[in-house]
């Protein structure tokens, strides 16, 4: 999130897309309620009417795998209608700069594409420069090849009627959605969208995501209190494990991971050509040897690169849907499952299944004996005695038995304390990490083969004794004085000569030499609901990112009801309620004093994006699996995306599998239902798989509520009981009717509740930027069971 | 039905102070020891430990009661800004995620071809799992390719991480880098 929680309140109108708080993020609900007696509006758009449907002022219908035609559309209503906040536009966002001669955009492509690599040579996309690199601009946004033209012109296709026959929305319901939202274009007004995995589960999901920061940036609603782009978590630490690079892109703390590439051969080539001119960023060889310190200790010099040969350097996309790809295909011996449960939890759960037998080892840590570490047994489908994988099991300790921090959905990273023993023999996930660690350290410490010298060389100091030092970790990742070994007050003192180290500089600040501020619990609200001396933020403490922009130009507030940092002039700084997200002695009239956006390298906000694989502009593309053809050009799904093909990933037809299907999670369960149907109470408030459908789709396959039912998919079937409902409507695309159904994605065999796993339809098949599977827009059929 | 009113009724005065005396007349008995002692029974001499709810991301903070090392009771945490002490039905029941039996309590192994789980110890099972490791890391180590040292193994993957501690998470990117693992990825993805 770029805001926080407990900032929604002061949002003017909320709009849920993607998202269902109600359900799955209860307690945030709480602020949008306060929102709404504040006077703000809350509207949800969703194929199915929710709970948080059932709490909005205005609901709209869409198809799954249509945002970007719903959200286009907006884009073009409020440049119709004017409601843009043209200050905010031509000051804070790239909508000024002019694109070089030669892009173009034509039935659904852009210049450059080549179909043989599905791929795109971005060179024609980039921006016309002055001589000293700098953009070429025209504020006046008049000039035909800016940013704003080409917005304008892009989305102009995206007209009410189009839209509307594309997502299946009613046209009056889709211009109420729009009159309230782009309402909030108004200079001081604020609204914020609230999306999750509706949003980016999708072969468009990262242009979904993309699509609404260009409509609050168009709006003028980043930066403000009760506004920006805010994901809803749905982990109590993804976020975290995020920032701690857990995906293989990433080093902690957003560092790209070296690739095997000429340009990343030494660390010297790697920080030129990774570090930018301008911009937050051009710091960023002070994160990366205060990383490499903080990873290899003493062993890490000047002289040796600071151990940067170390860092395996990988060659391909290493994501999620390749790694089971790869394990299908006998390609890995061994794998580590922390707490997660693809049986249930991956795309096309059967063959991840089935690929799990192919592995000669299997360790997961969890609490539970999951559908997952218990993939080889007669109630998964498996015959044991075919499966020769070793499974090891080793119990975790729950969150209140162990020590630690988590960040939420808002960055705020809480200290969780240790409540009692863990249970039985489980163990703190940390300390079976350091214990493994160090019996493998053990094992090479004599030997000098590559393999152990890469080893032998990671500084893995947290005392000698099987439980690790917790607070040695912590004062790690804050980061230290490598001479004194005293606290670095924040990462604004990281330096590139190895003279600190720190784990994760975004989180550098936490932990100064007074002592660990996640714990911090004073729930004063020292002004604008932003609890500053509660826990701590990341970056430095900072509530609302980008909040620059919550002033004008000059520096005063949009709206003194809406103050968040203003200019001091006396005291020539930036003051207010929230930590600047910004270099606080900056004046609006220095360099650089009007560029909120300050970890992108322009300083402005990205209304054009010259970076992503599948074009700069957002443009609709049909799910990978579709019931129509797309009406906007004539690609059919994203040009972009790598699609597995072979008996790894079926695709079903829309003549066998007519109906959209979709899958979405309740209250009382989370994720693949591990935590909770291994609890007595949530199983029984949740006990049963269900198929919920319309009463039209019902009455046309002759399917009555609570009957068994099975759904078929070009990957496998589940059976359930229906649910038949009215939160289910048959959408009307293009004057013809098609349905949709939905699913709760949390059952298996094991525990307390079972039931068939939904993932045993869903696809293999990602997102051209982020390979997210696409869960939730798929082809199905549906029938009676008996 | 009339008892429900009754007692709503009784109920109603009883929450109001200038009604305090007057109902404790009605009822014969003294709320305020009632009340007391209920809190003994449930969690007197407890001890109470802050933490936050380990489900979605809104990052409610819930008390823990705990006694004789058993947990006794949760409830959500009147301190807290962001829940000011309400839950949703996953955070008011994390007290079972105790005390279920469905726990695993020891390190369960099961051998190639092998139907059921064997009971180990710890001390073996991290033995092992060090040894499988090694010989897998040894047999695909790449050091070098194309001329860069690449110092990766693509035979071992590393999933999950998104219910860990921020500080479990660092010692697992720094683990897995360390050993090489380019198959590293977690909840995040999907």
């Amino acid at each position: 999130m770029t805001n926080h929680w407990t900032d929604l309140q002061h949002t003017d109108c909320a709009l849920i897309i993607g998202a269902n708080p109600a359900e799955n993020h209860p307690i945030s609900f709480r602020w949008l309620l306060k929102a709404r007696e504040n006077g703000g509006k809350i509207l949800s758009v969703d194929p199915r009417f929710t709970r948080t449907s059932s709490q909005a002022d205005i609901y709209a219908p869409l198809r799954s795998g249509t945002d970007i035609p719903f959200i286009g559309g907006l884009i073009n209503y409020a440049i119709e209608h004017d409601l843009v906040h043209k200050e905010y536009v031509a000051k804070y966002t790239n909508a000024s700069f002019i694109v070089k001669e030669g892009f173009t955009f034509k039935d659904g492509l852009f210049s450059g594409y080549d179909p043989k690599t599905r791929s795109y040579d971005m060179a024609s996309w980039s921006f016309e420069t002055q001589e000293d690199g700098t953009p070429v601009k025209d504020e006046t946004l008049q000039h035909p090849r800016s940013v704003f033209q080409l917005l304008k012109k892009h989305y102009s296709r995206y007209d009410v009627d189009s839209v509307s026959t594309v997502t299946g929305t009613p046209k009056e319901e889709y211009l109420k959605v729009a009159e309230a939202y782009c309402a909030t274009g108004k200079p001081g007004k604020s609204g914020t969208i609230l999306y999750a995995m509706g949003t980016t589960q999708h072969t468009v999901g990262t242009q979904n995501v993309r699509s609404y920061a260009m409509l609050q940036l168009l709006l003028g609603n980043i930066g403000m209190p009760g506004g920006g782009v805010n994901a809803l978590r749905g982990e109590s630490n993804v976020q975290g494990s995020t920032d701690f690079g857990l995906l293989f892109g990433d080093l902690p703390g957003y560092l790209g991971a070296p690739k095997e590439q000429p340009v990343h051969a030494t660390l010297k080539a790697y920080l030129e050509k990774e570090t930018p001119a301008a911009g937050y960023w051009s710091n960023k060889p002070k994160f990366v040897v205060s990383l490499l310190k903080a990873w290899y200790g003493p062993n890490a010099t000047k002289d040796n690169e600071f151990c940067y040969q170390y860092l395996p350097k990988g060659n391909k996309n290493y994501s999620h849907i390749a790694l089971f790809n790869a394990m299908y295909k006998g390609e890995l011996t061994g794998a580590f499952l922390f707490g997660t449960n693809p049986v249930v939890g991956g795309p096309n759960a059967g063959k991840e299944k089935e690929a799990l037998s192919k592995l000669d080892w299997l360790v997961a840590m969890d609490l539970w004996e999951t559908e997952t570490s218990a993939f080889w047994q007669k109630e998964a489908g498996s015959d044991p005695s075919k499966i020769n994988t070793e499974v090891f099991l080793l119990p975790a300790a729950s969150s209140y038995e162990k020590e630690g921090t988590v960040s939420n959905s808002g960055r705020w990273m809480q200290y969780r304390w240790k409540a009692i023993e863990p249970k039985g023999e489980s163990k703190a996930d940390m300390e079976i990490i350091h214990m493994l660690m160090q019996r493998i350290k053990g094992l090479y410490k004599n030997e000098s083969s590559p393999a152990a010298k890469s080893i032998n060389a990671l500084y893995w100091n947290y005392g000698e004794h099987d439980h690790p030092e917790f607070d040695l970790v912590a004062r790690e990742i804050n980061g230290y004085y490598t001479k004194t070994g005293k606290q670095v007050e924040n990462f604004g003192m990281l330096a590139d000569d190895g003279s600190t180290c720190s784990g994760n500089w975004i989180y550098s600040g936490f932990y100064p030499e007074e002592g660990n501020l996640s714990k911090r619990r004073d729930n004063k609200d020292n002004g604008m609901g932003n609890f500053l001396n509660w826990s701590y933020a990341w970056p430095m403490n900072r509530r609302i990112l980008y909040n620059r922009a919550s002033a004008d130009p000059a520096g005063k507030p949009w709206n003194k009801d809406k103050a968040v940092i203003w200019w001091d002039a006396a005291a020539k700084k930036w003051t207010g309620h929230d930590i600047p997200d910004f270099k606080a002695v900056v004046a609006p009239t220095d360099k650089g004093g009007m560029n909120p956006f300050i970890m992108l390298k322009d300083g402005v906000g990205g209304m054009y994006a010259p970076t992503l694989n599948d074009g700069p502009f957002p443009e609709h593309y049909e799910p990978f699996e579709s019931p129509v053809p797309n009406a906007f050009s004539s690609q059919e799904y994203n040009p972009t995306i790598k699609v597995w093909g072979g008996d790894f990933n079926l695709k079903g037809t829309k003549k066998q599998y007519p109906i959209v299907a979709t899958t979405y999670r309740v209250s009382e369960h989370w994720q693949s239902g591990s935590m909770t149907r291994n609890q007595e109470w949530l199983s029984e408030l949740a006990g049963h798989m269900y198929i919920e459908m319309s009463e039209e789709l019902a009455k046309e396959k002759g399917i009555k509520n609570k009957d068994q039912v099975i759904v078929t998919s070009a990957r496998g079937e589940v059976k359930a009981y229906a649910m038949v409902t009215k939160r289910f409507k048959p959408h009307m695309i293009n004057g013809k009717k098609v349905h949709q159904i939905g699913m709760p994605w949390h059952f298996g065999f094991k525990g307390y509740a079972t039931g068939d796993t939904a993932n045993r339809l869903t696809p293999h098949i990602g997102d051209a930027n982020t390979m997210i599977p696409e869960y939730k827009a798929f082809l199905c059929d549906v029938r009676r069971a008996d | 039905m009339v008892e429900i009113n009754l007692n709503r009724r009784q109920f109603l005065k009883l929450s109001g102070a200038t009604a305090a005396t007057l109902a404790i007349v009605e009822l014969g008995f003294n709320e305020k020891e009632v009340h007391a002692k209920t809190k003994e029974l449930k969690i007197a001499k407890a001890t109470v430990t802050p933490t936050i709810c380990p489900y979605c991301a809104v990052g409610c903070g819930i008390l823990v009661h705990t006694k004789n090392n058993d947990v006794v009771y949760t409830e959500g945490d009147p301190d807290h800004p962001i829940n000011e002490g309400s839950l949703c039905s996953k955070g008011t029941t994390i007290r079972q995620l105790f005390t279920s039996e469905k726990r695993v309590l020891k390190p369960r192994y099961r051998a190639p071809g092998s139907d059921k789980w064997e009971e180990k110890d710890w001390g073996w099972m991290l033995d092992t799992i060090a040894k499988r490791v090694k010989e897998t890391r040894d047999k695909t180590f790449v050091e070098k390719s194309n001329g860069i040292f690449v110092n990766k193994t693509e035979a071992i993957a590393s999933l999950g991480g998104a219910a860990l501690d921020n500080e479990e998470t660092y010692l697992l990117a720094k683990m897995m880098r360390g050993l090489g693992v380019t198959y590293l990825e977690h909840q995040a993805r999907i």
